[in-house]
Parts: structure tokens; sequence; C-alpha cells
């Protein structure tokens, strides 16, 4: 995960475009063995994915991605593996949603409050797995994951008629007592589309400048850093490596319980049983596939999105949708194998290149040793 | 170190290509109907499932059959999506405007998820007809609710464990501890006391709330089952779909009995299973949809619920396994007329 010397930047998009290219190219593989064409799958997949209502769809779902990415991220720069997003978020958007649904707040504060709870919830359910961490050594790994069953047993057990939830008229459905008009936030609306993009989506845009300058222009995101890369160095550096610990799980724990607020506030107003789950495990793969950087990660985001969109055309089709599953796959495999051969290369043209300066340098000095 | 590299990407791709050529082979002859018989009018029907989609041999597979009855009288083009994991109201809602403005007519959405996005769809397909299975709380001039009494079936093939239990002691195993399965464990718990007024009863749900991994889990299916055996209880009844069929596998292990559910299950089970699976609460979804997409095409269909229960025989039990039922249909068909004629009114909760 070492930035590259010879222009970082050039080989990472690079890299990404091969990857894109490898994946099709495997996609296209397995749509030729199973009896279709693969340039027109294509196209029906572009020309479905670019009608109005599917771009809406695509951004709208690309925000929560986006954040469950994000919130992924800020561990994996630390050098922690967050795998309990899912459970944060669950825990966080269900609590969220019942403290919405409970008070009618005046319009800005009671938005406001439900997005404080989400963050509150999920940075405290992470933050149990850095303190066991830093007090028991328990790794975070199996603990984010036990959490996640617990939050999914909490939710269980919050999201009855006894409890936290109402059961609809009629509806099989149950879920949290709706969230009054003053707590929603409108939808943007697109051109010729049916559907609005999530007010909320603008959250995600800021919660990723957030962890930009978190991360590059401040002493916390360089302590980050620095222990993400070596711990032990910068304990040397004076770093509390236990604090940054804590500290960063407790963010990337309230960035978690930030993911299902788009949904909740633009869209279904209350926490019920069709509420998405699995979006902390999508995230890890687009942090994965974003390098952990708050722009690759929007593309990552974007592209999973409007994968997962476009898919739906498929099965009209007549063609199984878990093609896209494929790609989806053959992007993220090949972007991590592409990486590793294109930081190899970048690494060996920069050993090259300090090669031969010292080869011209030496070769300098012995003439003038000569002279 | 790059050549080792080489080989795990060919390998990877290698395997991504065997997995997906697996994947692929089955789910293409959707599009249906007896094509050459002119005399047939063809119906366009969209049918949109939730998570699961065909296959799961129960629920979803039976509003297929549904279909598969109505090819008899009319060339259907039959169009079925599924959902996506993970997806939102929005995403069911772009589906069923999809398949209504593709020219389905009519369009059933399988399932009570698709409750908030039908509510914003039907309005803008007024011509369109909407079906909607196990969810009453869509309202609209062109929108069926198809309901089923689960509790009634439930209620009868409770008390046929009761019946056929020797120990004293019977088992349900739901899928996911939704309003829904709660419905079935209901009618189930009344049916068993009823017939039987200290039969002890071992309840389990295998996951719960939001987790709906527990529909389709055979494997924990199973273990629960095999728990409730080992406790004592000697028939166990499931509401739990896939999961469903460990319990059989647990059954056919441990000898002891078990009763299927949503469709009859004695039917698809392995030889080994069918000596022990004495009957299953018949929820024919096949039926609703069946007389939905008839109706639409002669024009008689009503909007609102329609409320399949025994008395429409929407649902039933079956009777397929002679042998081991002997003996339990005289009190069942004895309830079934009480309940039919209003005399036992069964519990819902």
């Amino acid at each position: 995960m070492k930035t590259l010397r010879t222009s970082p930047l050039a080989l990472t998009v690079i890299a990404a475009v091969i990857a894109l290219v490898f994946s099709v190219i495997i996609t296209s593989v397995v749509l030729s063995i199973s009896g279709f064409n693969p340039p027109s799958v294509f196209q029906a997949m572009i020309d479905f994915g670019l009608e109005p209502d599917s771009v809406v769809n695509t951004l709208n779902r690309s925000s929560t991605y986006y954040l469950a990415a994000i919130a992924v991220a800020i561990g994996f720069r630390m050098n922690l593996f967050n795998i309990g997003v899912d459970g944060q978020y669950r825990l966080g958007a269900m609590l969220a949603a019942a403290v919405g649904g409970a008070f009618a707040l005046p319009p800005v504060i009671h938005q406001v409050v439900i997005i404080l709870v989400a963050m509150a919830v999920g940075g405290m359910w992470a933050g149990i797995a850095g303190l066991l961490k830093v007090t028991r050594g328990v790794s975070e790994v199996i603990s984010t994951i036990m959490l996640n069953f617990i939050a999914t047993g909490i939710v269980a057990f919050l999201l009855h008629e006894d409890r936290l939830a109402t059961q609809v008229a009629g509806s099989n459905n149950i879920g949290t007592e709706p969230i009054a008009s003053s707590g929603r936030v409108p939808g943007i609306p697109y051109p010729g589309a049916g559907l609005e993009i999530y007010g909320l989506v603008l959250l995600a845009v800021a919660v990723g400048v957030g962890f930009h300058v978190m991360i590059n222009r401040t002493r916390f995101g360089f302590d980050l850093r620095a222990t993400g890369l070596s711990s032990s160095a910068a304990v040397a550096g004076g770093v509390d490596a236990r604090r940054m610990v804590v500290a960063a799980m407790l963010i990337s724990g309230m960035a978690a319980g930030l993911i299902g607020m788009p949904q909740l506030l633009g869209s279904s107003y209350s926490y019920g049983l069709d509420f998405p789950g699995g979006l902390g495990f999508i995230g890890i793969g687009i942090a994965l596939l974003g390098r952990n950087n708050p722009v690759g990660i929007a593309f990552a985001a974007l592209l999973w999105a409007f994968l997962d969109q476009s898919s739906q055309i498929l099965e009209f089709n007549e063609i199984p949708k878990e093609i896209v599953a494929i790609t989806q796959a053959a992007v993220l495999l090949s972007v991590v194998v592409v990486y590793e051969i294109v930081r190899r290369l970048g690494l060996r043209w920069q050993q090259q290149a300090v090669a031969a300066e010292l080869a011209a340098g030496s070769a300098k000095r012995s003439k003038e040793v000569a002279a | 170190m790059r050549r080792g590299l080489k080989t795990t990407l060919v390998m990877l791709t290698g395997a991504a290509l065997t997995l997906s050529a697996g994947a692929c082979g089955g789910k293409k002859a959707t599009t249906g109907g007896d094509s050459g018989e002119g005399a047939k009018k063809t119906v366009k029907v969209g049918l949109a499932y939730d998570i699961g989609g065909r296959g799961d041999k129960s629920f979803n597979d039976a509003a297929f059959a549904g279909l598969d009855r109505v090819k008899q009288n009319l060339n259907l083009e039959i169009k079925d999506i599924e959902a996506t994991k993970n997806e939102t109201d929005n995403d069911k809602i772009q589906r069923l405007d999809l398949l209504a403005k593709s020219g389905y007519n009519p369009v059933i959405a399988v399932g009570f998820a698709y409750a908030g996005a039908l509510g914003k769809v039907a309005p803008k397909h007024p011509n369109t007809k909407f079906g909607i299975v196990d969810d009453g709380s869509v309202e609209g001039p062109n929108v069926t609710n198809l309901l089923f009494a689960e509790e009634q079936g439930s209620y009868l093939v409770g008390a046929a464990a009761a019946q056929k239990s020797e120990s004293g002691k019977i088992g349900f195993i739901g899928g996911v501890d939704t309003p829904l399965i709660k419905k079935f464990e209901a009618g189930y718990v009344a049916g068993a006391k009823k017939a039987k007024p200290d039969i002890k009863i071992d309840v389990k749900y295998i996951s719960r709330g939001t987790d709906f991994s527990g529909f389709t889990d055979p494997a924990k299916g199973k273990t629960i089952a095999q728990g409730q055996y080992d406790g004592g209880a000697d028939v166990i009844y499931h509401a739990a779909g896939l999961s469903g069929l460990g319990l059989f596998q647990a059954a056919a292990a441990e000898k002891k009995f078990a009763i299927g559910v949503d469709s009859d299950q004695y039917q698809n089970a392995e030889a080994d299973q069918k000596p022990y699976i004495i009957t299953s609460m018949l929820k024919r979804v096949d039926t609703a949809v069946y007389n939905f997409v008839e109706d639409t095409n002669k024009g008689t269909v009503k909007a609102g619920p329609v409320i399949f229960d025994l008395k429409n025989q929407g649902i039933d039990y079956s009777k397929a396994n002679t042998e081991a039922i002997a003996g339990l249909q005289a009190k069942m068909d004895e309830y079934k007329q009480e309940i039919i004629d209003g005399k036992i009114t069964v519990p819902t909760k």
C-alpha cells in the first residue's frame, strides 16, 4: 500500500483501466460460453444503466456504498480490519429510526438528532471492539464479527411490537414508527426520472471530503497513517498507539452509522424488515477497489452501483444476472493483481532510475578524481 | 515470485470460468407458452419475486406453478425477475415500473416486501392490473391483494401432530420470526392444544429480525430439528422455506415425523424421507396466481383483498401419505368443517 514515487497517479489509473478491461474480457468469455452475445449484453446494460431512473438509483446506491467503504477504509488506513461495519450500520440505523420516529422535533434539529444518534450508536458499537483490542488484546477481526451477530440479535429483539416496532394494518412487515415529515430530507429531482436522488447523497460527499482532510491534513491523520505503516515506529515517534486504535475504531463506527441515513431519511423513513443489510461487507470490497483513497472509493462505489443497477435488465433479457457478480469479482481480483504488478514495475523503474543516476554520478566523480 | 503470480492469475481465471459456467445453466427458458397454437390468446404476465426467486421449492415456485396451469388455456409470455440482495424500495419501484411499461399485464408482486413499491407504481399505470401476495396494506383500483389464512391450515396440521405424537411433545421450526411466520406458529399451537390440551410444544426460530437467512439454511434447520427430536419431540412442523429440507433429513435419520409447508412436500421429498412426512400445510399460491391471471384475462378481476382459506380451498392439508395420516383425518376434517362454519376462530398471533 505504499505510494508509488514514479508518477503514482498515472500508474493507478493505468492499473484500474487494465483491471476493468481484464474483467470485461472474463465476463465476455463467460457470456460466450453460456451462449450469449457479449457486445449486445453490454449494450443492453449500458442503455438501461443510463436511463434517468437508473442513474438516480445508481447514485443513491453508490452513496450508501461509499459511506460503507469510507468506514472500512478508516480502519484499513490504520491496519485495522473493521468487519463489523455491517452491524454498526444496522444498529445505528435502527436506533436512529426509532428515536426519529418517537419525537417530532423542528426541521433541521430533527434530522441532525437522527444523524447524531446513528453516529453515536455506530461509534459506540465499534468502540467496544477497539477497547477490547487495547485492554485485552482481542483481535478486532474476531470481535467485530461477533459484534455483528450480537447486533443482529439486538435489532431482532427491539424490532418487536412490544418494544420499538409497529405493524402496519394488513401488512406482514414490521418496522419502527415512521419519521415525521419534519425529520425527512427532501430528494433532489433528476430530469426525466420518476425517482429522486436522496438529499443525503451530499452527506456522502461531505464525509469523503472530511476523510481526505482528516487523513492528509491533520496531525491525527498523520499519526493514523504512521501507526498503520508501522506501529512500533509510530510509538517510537511519540504516538500513543492504544489511543489511536480506539479513536480509529470510534471514527470508523461513526461513519458506519451514517450508511443507512440516505435511505432512512430520503425514502423509507422507518427501519423495517425490508431495510437492506450486508452493506458493510460490500464496503470492504469497494474500499479495496478504491485503494482506501476517497476519490478512488468514489469511482469504485459508482462502478459497483452501476453494475448492480444495470444487472437488473439482464434478467429481463433472460440472461442470468449472476453474470454481474462475476464481473464484480473479476474487477476486484484483477485490481488486486494488477496493482501488485504495477507496483513492482514501478518499483523496478524507480530502482533503474536511481541506479542510472548513481552510475552517472559516480562516473562523474571518478572523472573528477581522474582529473 | 512473478511466476507464482502468473500461475495464481491463471488459476483464478479458470476457477471463475468453471464457477460461472455452472451458475448460468439453469435459468434460461423463462418465456414459455405453447407457441404455434394461434387460437389461444397471448397474455404477458410479469412476476416480481423477493430475494430467493425461483428454485426455493416452496413459496416462489408455487407462484410460478400457478402460471404453468394457466398455460393450458392461454398463451403466456412470462417475465419473472427476482430481487437483488441489499436492494431498496427504489429498485423494486423500478422493477415493477419496467414490467408495467413493457406491456406486462397483469403484474404480480410475490411477497410483502413489495408493498411500499407497489403503492407508488400502481397509480402510474392505471390500466395495468397488479396483484400482490401476502400484503393487505396496499390499496388501489388496480391492486388485488392475494392473502392467505395460513393459521387455519396450521391449525389442522397442529391437530395432526398432537394426535400422532406418542411422547406428548411436538416441535415447530420457523424460518424467521416475522409476523407472517408467527401466524403459522399461532395456528399450529392452537390446533395442537385443541386436539390434546396437555401437549407440550417446542417452538424455535432459525433466525430473527432482519436476518432472513433462516429461510435458506437447511443445515441449521437440520440441527434445530435434531435438537427438538433429542429433547423429546416426535413430530415437527416447519415454516422455514428451503431450511425445512433439513428437517426432513433429520426426521429420516431419527425415524421421527415431520410436517411440510406451502406445497405438498411429500411429493418432492427423497424416498427415504417420504414415510416420515405425515402431511403438508398447503398454501395454494399457485391457485391464487392462477385465478388472478384468469380473472384478469376475463376482465372479472376485482381490486382489494382476496382471502384464500379452508373454505375456498386456497388453504388445505395434503393427504398424499395415506399410511402416516391414517387415523388422524377424522379429527382434522371435523375441525376443518368447524373453521369453515365459523365455530372455531383460529388465532393469528
